[in-house]
């Protein structure tokens, strides 16, 4: 059995790789992977804590309620969300390509101030 | 309760004048304008020689009007909206609206061709207001605001052409010179309110009487108090050290020099002292100060006279000379002849301006009197009433200047405030008086016409300096004044009538107070005799050098052998002036420039006035302006009011200017600040749960 612990340190791993991806790269899918990476890496901590408390009712604080799938219903509707935001990213991403010709978010600054 | 004689409609009049003028008056044709400014100061002398014959010849006490509501009402004190007819006021009053009703008819000529023409008698009337104000108040208070008012009026009428420079600085100095004196004349009313808690006449002079105190042998209260009134006067009324602004006034149209700057508001001063008498005459001290001050100022003034080579310049030394003469007879205690005075200058002094400003217009707006001459055949008109008002000046019986200048004198000969040192420089004053007009006589009407003249002459040339400040300034403004059309022609009739009005008024308005001496029974005297008790009461203190003389009283006692010797002396002077003047002015013309010559150091300190104004530049004006600008304006008001107002605005744009940069517009730097936030969050949970 994985501790807990494993989980956790691991998600966050992934979460900061998530986030200097998207603070560091230039190329707009790299930043999209990224942002895949961070909601992944929290995905992740859910499911963790999910399988962590069905497995130790015992330890829930007196008067607190396990339902059972609560984390996993979260990290389907992350998904879902992810999915549908992918769908429309990757067509602005196509659109901009097409009209820039190019990635590189920082030339795909034209309405900053 | 006598009768109520509404005195407030008398200076209300030319307010509402002023206000259809100066509110509608542009869109007025002249003939309108004219009309309202003569209608309304017509039915305000009218009204004021109505309220004047009610009262005539008026008692021991005033006649007082207050309006049923209050003015101003703090703690104890309380100024009412009062008004004050008594002799005093009584000829103050008539003088104000009679002589300033003549110019305003005279105006309407002399203004014709001008600019600005509803503005100027907008001006005028307003100027009526606030003088018929001063004369009918019946507080310190409300004196003080016609006082103020006719400050404002001058201002305003000296800078009229106020496009030009040195009419709106003159103006300006006009401006700033009276409100030094006014200062003083703030603390004097201070002082007052401290000690009486009223500035009514009628409480101040109450309670004076009552207390019954003997004259002041030190320096108390009633010679401060005195002495702060005094200098007031000496702002408004021109005199040493104040009197720099009045020559400087001339700038302005003629008509205003006659009516201001001569016949009334300079008088205001002489006003204010006489109706302070019960102050003055505890004051032995401020009394002296006084007549020495006029003394003073007759003889520095009419020396300054001499030199001057522009008409109205040569005026406005005279002016300032004959004012001297008032104050001198108020320092010797003798307000009846001061008055006397007033009012025969206010004829004869008006009458010369009026002159001069018709000899003006004639030539076509030339003002240098070497540039005139020979006028006599071609303005006659002008010539005759000039001589009539030139002889009054003089002092040469029986016109009007005789009979006052003569009491003046009388009473300093006797006075112990006077005495026959002072007496000796008012009887030269008097025959330099002679000289500097028939001197002005001479140049302006006879001799040959010399429009062309050039001025620029060996002996002339410091002229052209001394008077790069206003003379070189004078012939433009003679210029622009518009006169300049035909050759020389004798001004219209709407302005010949005020001045014939006014050479009779000359002649014979010295009347009134004919000495006993000589056959009359000086009625002003006796007129003005219920108000201004002189300070016989002052007899009754120790040191017998103060023992003042009744002056009613003072023919019965006195030989009159002595009072004809002192009277024929003050004629010889004038004769004597007249004397020379003929010599040097008709006779010989070369004669001047080979004196002028022999003294000319002399001569260069006389025409540059004493270099009192470069004095007055050097001791005050210069650091003045160099403390106001190093210390009030670069040091406290740029640096520390601008600074604290600049700083603020300087930190807040420069704590923004470091925040923007936060802003960047760039989302990943967004996403940094928010990832840091974030961890900042974490760290701090971490920090609490370990903790």
């Amino acid at each position: 059995m994985v501790p807990l612990s494993w989980y956790l340190i691991l998600s966050a791993v992934l979460f900061c790789l998530g986030v200097f991806g998207f603070l560091l790269k230039r190329n707009i899918i790299t930043i999209f992977m990224s942002i895949e990476l961070m909601l992944n890496a929290v995905n992740l901590s859910f499911v963790a804590f999910a399988n962590y408390w069905n497995t130790h009712l015992d330890k829930l604080p007196s008067g607190a309620q396990m339902v059972p799938l609560s984390g996993h219903v979260f990290v389907f509707f992350v998904m879902v969300v992810a999915a549908a935001e992918a769908a429309v990213g990757l067509a602005i991403i196509i659109s901009v390509f097409r009209t820039r010709e190019t990635l590189n978010v920082d030339r795909v600054n034209l309405l900053k101030l | 309760m006598t009768k109520n004689l509404y005195l407030w409609v008398i200076p209300l009049l030319p307010l509402v004048g002023a206000a259809i003028n100066g509110l509608f008056g542009r869109r007025f044709k002249n003939a309108m304008v004219s009309a309202v400014a003569l209608l309304f100061t017509a039915v305000s002398f009218g009204w004021a020689a109505w309220a004047v014959y009610s009262v005539w010849p008026g008692g021991a006490t005033a006649h007082i009007e207050t309006l049923p509501f209050p003015w101003i009402t703090a703690g104890s004190f309380s100024a009412p909206f009062g008004f004050y007819l008594d002799q005093l006021s009584m000829i103050m009053v008539l003088v104000v609206t009679g002589v300033g009703f003549l110019i305003h008819i005279y105006s309407v000529g002399y203004m014709s061709h001008e600019g600005g023409y509803y503005r100027f008698f907008a001006y005028l009337n307003l100027f009526m207001f606030f003088m018929l104000t001063l004369v009918l108040a019946n507080n310190y208070l409300l004196m003080f605001v016609g006082w103020e008012g006719v400050g404002l009026a001058s201002y305003l009428l000296i800078g009229f052409y106020f496009l030009k420079d040195s009419a709106a600085n003159a103006g300006k100095k006009a401006f700033i010179v009276n409100r030094i004196g006014d200062f003083a004349f703030l603390i004097g009313m201070f002082l007052l309110i401290q000690h009486f808690g009223s500035l009514n006449y009628d409480t101040v002079f109450g309670k004076i009487a009552e207390a019954h105190f003997s004259p002041e042998v030190g320096w108390g209260f009633f010679t401060i108090t005195a002495l702060c009134l005094m200098f007031g006067a000496t702002g408004k009324s021109a005199q040493v050290p104040l009197y720099v602004w009045l020559p400087d006034a001339m700038e302005g149209p003629t008509p205003v020099s006659a009516l201001i700057h001569a016949a009334t508001m300079v008088t205001a001063g002489i006003y204010m002292i006489a109706r302070s008498h019960a102050i003055f005459n505890l004051a032995p001290h401020a009394l002296e100060i006084v007549a020495i001050i006029g003394c003073l100022t007759a003889i520095f003034a009419a020396t300054m006279g001499l030199a001057q080579t522009d008409i109205k310049r040569v005026l406005a030394y005279s002016t300032v000379s004959q004012l001297g003469y008032m104050f001198l007879a108020c320092g010797v205690a003798a307000y009846a002849a001061g008055i006397f005075h007033l009012m025969t200058h206010a004829f004869f002094k008006a009458l010369l301006f009026l002159g001069a400003g018709s000899v003006i217009h004639a030539v076509g707006g030339e003002q240098d009197m070497r540039r005139m001459g020979g006028l006599r055949t071609k303005i006659p008109v002008t010539f005759w009433v000039v001589t009539i008002a030139t002889i009054a000046i003089a002092g040469i019986p029986p016109f009007a200047g005789f009979f006052s200048k003569d009491q003046i004198l009388g009473a300093v000969f006797h006075s112990p405030y006077g005495g026959p040192v002072i007496w000796a420089v008012g009887v030269i004053t008097a025959g330099l008086t002679s000289f500097y007009m028939f001197r002005l006589w001479f140049m302006t009407f006879f001799g040959e016409y010399k429009p062309d003249a050039d001025l620029g002459d060996a002996h002339l040339a410091p002229t052209a300096h001394a008077a790069s400040a206003h003379g070189a300034d004078a012939h433009g403004s003679g210029h622009d004044d518009g006169h300049g059309h035909g050759g020389v022609h004798e001004s219209p009739w709407v302005m010949l009538a005020p001045l014939v009005i006014l050479a009779v008024l000359s002649v014979a308005g010295g009347w009134v107070g004919i000495p006993e001496f000589i056959g009359g029974n000086n009625k002003i005297e006796h007129f003005l005799a219920p108000v201004m008790e002189s300070p016989a009461v002052a007899g009754e203190q120790p040191a017998p050098a103060m023992k003042v003389l009744d002056p009613i009283s003072r023919p019965e006692e006195k030989p009159t052998n002595e009072e004809l010797l002192l009277a024929g002396t003050s004629v010889a002077a004038a004769i004597f002036g007249f004397f020379f003047a003929w010599l040097l002015y008709y006779k010989k013309p070369e004669l001047p420039d080979r004196i002028t010559s022999k003294i000319h150091g002399i001569y260069t300190m006389v025409l540059h006035k004493y270099y009192v104004d470069e004095g007055y530049g050097a001791i005050f004006v210069k650091p003045l302006l160099a403390l106001s600008t190093v210390v009030f304006w670069r040091g406290v008001d740029q640096g520390v009011i601008d600074g604290l107002v600049n700083g603020a605005g300087a930190t807040s744009k420069g704590i923004g200017n470091e925040l923007r940069r936060m802003q960047s517009g760039n989302i990943r730097s967004y996403a940094a600040w928010v990832a840091i936030g974030g961890a900042a969050v974490l760290a701090y949970m971490i920090w609490l749960g370990v903790k």
